[in-house]
């Protein structure tokens, strides 16, 4: 029947077309990222605008070193962020088993307290928590930058959900058999939250290392900065070296994204807060 | 005794570091540094702020684009997402990742990116000139860089959200589409009858998320346009930075930081009230 093809095709255009409008509106801006990472200020301002590699790569990476530092602040973001994903998600998960698969004194009072103080939003904890930790002389630390906000009531939030849906007849069993608590969570309960404990890894990492206003107040020595917050310092000063700030936002993207394409599913669970399956 | 030592770090670590902070800034906004010290002050930080027109701006800017962002963004996202969930569709997973792209970006980084993209002779407007546009100022009118800061938040969390419904609808069971059809329902009225109604309680929960950290907004502001041109992109959260940590007024700072707070409760109560309580 021709009119129904045609309107098939009519309808297909109509789907891809604004589709792939949407798409290129996405995926532009990283394309554009890498172009101007291979030139200097004055070929990013032109019009027409420069839309090809240059061969400025080696020596924005360098101008970027000299102003920055990369290799300090990457591994201080890359430090930074890995032992805060090892403890809290440490932290959390025995919360989480705890209040999901424990009654004692205090359970409910614990977990609604958690959920609640997610409500309260960062900034409220921000002055108090400079006071703190600069009268501890812990300000421009690692211990600064990892561990106040160790306790994240999400991740507990997202291992607990996960925990309901084990089975409490697994966990009775092994106690009758005499199984230990400890040897119950780590040999019967653990291992099955693998993909639980990947997706919140993830949700964590990606927290810490996009993490800003916290690393921009809590350090002030350039080589305890992240890489945000150094990021962040090249576009404080008068004349920019534009070649020099792309070369910068291409190393805290590129790595990410190589991450993200390997793994999409974990990626996106995790991001979403497992929100969604 | 053993969930008590499963909970013990977390809790104690929640008690120093959460809640801790959270009664020490109230008590804060209570206070004011007189002679080297914090002293008790009443309301007056409060009542300062009603004075104050940068922080009326802030509040304003931050509404502003509140209520003009997150409803273009959650639009777009609802319709991205029913585009990509129709079955004329190939390559969904591939659409799926290019849209989600932005949302891995770091927020500093983009901010950073956007700011030059949206410079006078920057490649939007560049772009926006082989239609005839003239130049935009969009850094350097107050007007546009509250666009600009809307645009680049747009593009940031649009394919964020757009997963979050796309699996949702997955959810809705096809028979309702089925039966829609035997009644002779377009596309349209299936999207708004059914595909909107089933998305209720994920559209809400999205619409939280958004609300919550727009009223915390910063990374964008402080890095895209400083809060400029003329404070008109100031927002609540940077001017808690301002106060804070540039005139190290920790006492007002906290004021307007519990103001934010007031506002969120608020905010989260009335959507759940409006959107029914699924």
């Amino acid at each position: 029947m021709p009119t129904s093809r045609i309107r098939r095709i009519r309808d297909t255009i109509g789907l891809y077309v604004p589709l792939i409008i949407a798409l290129f509106i996405s995926i532009f801006p990283f394309y554009w990222m890498l172009v101007g990472a291979t030139n200097n200020t004055s070929k990013m301002f032109t019009n027409p605008p420069t839309l090809s590699f240059g061969n400025r790569l080696m020596e924005n990476l360098h101008n970027l070193n000299d102003s920055i530092g990369i290799y300090r602040v990457l591994f201080n973001s890359l430090f930074v962020s890995l032992m805060f994903v090892l403890l809290s998600l440490t932290v959390c998960t025995l919360a989480a088993y705890a209040l999901s698969k424990f009654r004692f004194k205090g359970d409910k009072i614990i977990f609604t307290v958690l959920m609640l103080s997610m409500m309260i939003p960062y900034q409220a904890t921000l002055i108090p928590l400079f006071r703190m930790l600069g009268s501890l002389h812990l300000l421009n630390t690692y211990f600064a930058l990892i561990v106040p906000q160790l306790c994240y009531p999400f991740a507990i939030f997202l291992m607990r959900q996960n925990f309901l849906a084990f089975p409490d007849a697994l966990i009775e069993s092994a106690r009758i058999d005499g199984a230990g608590e400890l040897r119950i969570f780590f040999r019967i309960v653990l291992p099955s939250m693998k993909p639980a404990l990947a997706a919140t890894a993830i949700y964590l990492f990606m927290m810490q290392w996009n993490n800003f206003m916290w690393p921009l107040v809590a350090t002030t020595s350039s080589d305890m900065y992240t890489f945000p917050v150094a990021l962040s310092s090249l576009i404080g000063i008068s004349i920019i070296d534009y070649g020099q700030v792309m070369m910068g936002i291409t190393i805290a993207t590129i790595p990410i994204i190589i991450f993200f394409l390997v793994l999409q599913k974990q990626f996106i669970s995790g991001m979403l807060g497992s929100a969604v399956k | 005794m053993i969930p008590y030592w499963f909970v013990a770090p977390a809790v104690i670590l929640f008690l120093c570091f959460t809640i801790y902070p959270i009664i020490s800034s109230l008590l804060l906004s209570f206070q004011k540094m007189d002679g080297g010290r914090y002293v008790f002050a009443g309301f007056a930080n409060y009542i300062r702020l009603f004075h104050d027109s940068v922080f009326l701006k802030a509040l304003y800017n931050t509404f502003i684009i509140l209520i003009i962002q997150v409803p273009i963004m959650l639009i777009l996202a609802l319709i991205l997402a029913s585009a990509l969930n129709s079955q004329l569709l190939k390559l969904r997973g591939f659409f799926r990742v290019g849209f989600f792209m932005p949302a891995v970006t770091s927020l500093v980084a983009y901010s950073i990116l956007f700011s030059i993209l949206l410079q006078d002779s920057g490649l939007i407007n560049d772009f926006l000139g082989l239609f005839g546009i003239h130049k935009i100022p969009w850094l350097t009118d107050p007007f546009w860089a509250k666009v600009s800061i809307i645009l680049a938040l747009t593009w940031r969390w649009t394919g964020y959200n757009m997963v979050i419904y796309l699996a949702a609808m997955q959810n809705i069971p096809e028979e309702l589409y089925e039966a829609a059809s035997l009644d002779g329902a377009g596309r349209i009225r299936k999207f708004f009858n059914i595909t909107v109604p089933q998305l209720k309680p994920v559209i809400l929960f999205t619409a939280i998320i958004s609300t919550i950290s727009t009223l915390q907004l910063f990374d964008e502001p402080y890095n895209l346009t400083k809060g400029g041109p003329a404070n008109g992109t100031m927002t609540l959260g940077l001017y808690i930075y301002q106060n804070g940590f540039k005139y190290f007024d920790f006492g007002y700072a906290s004021a307007i930081a519990y103001v934010v707070v007031i506002i969120v409760g608020i905010l989260s109560y009335i959507q759940m009230k409006v959107t029914g309580d699924d």
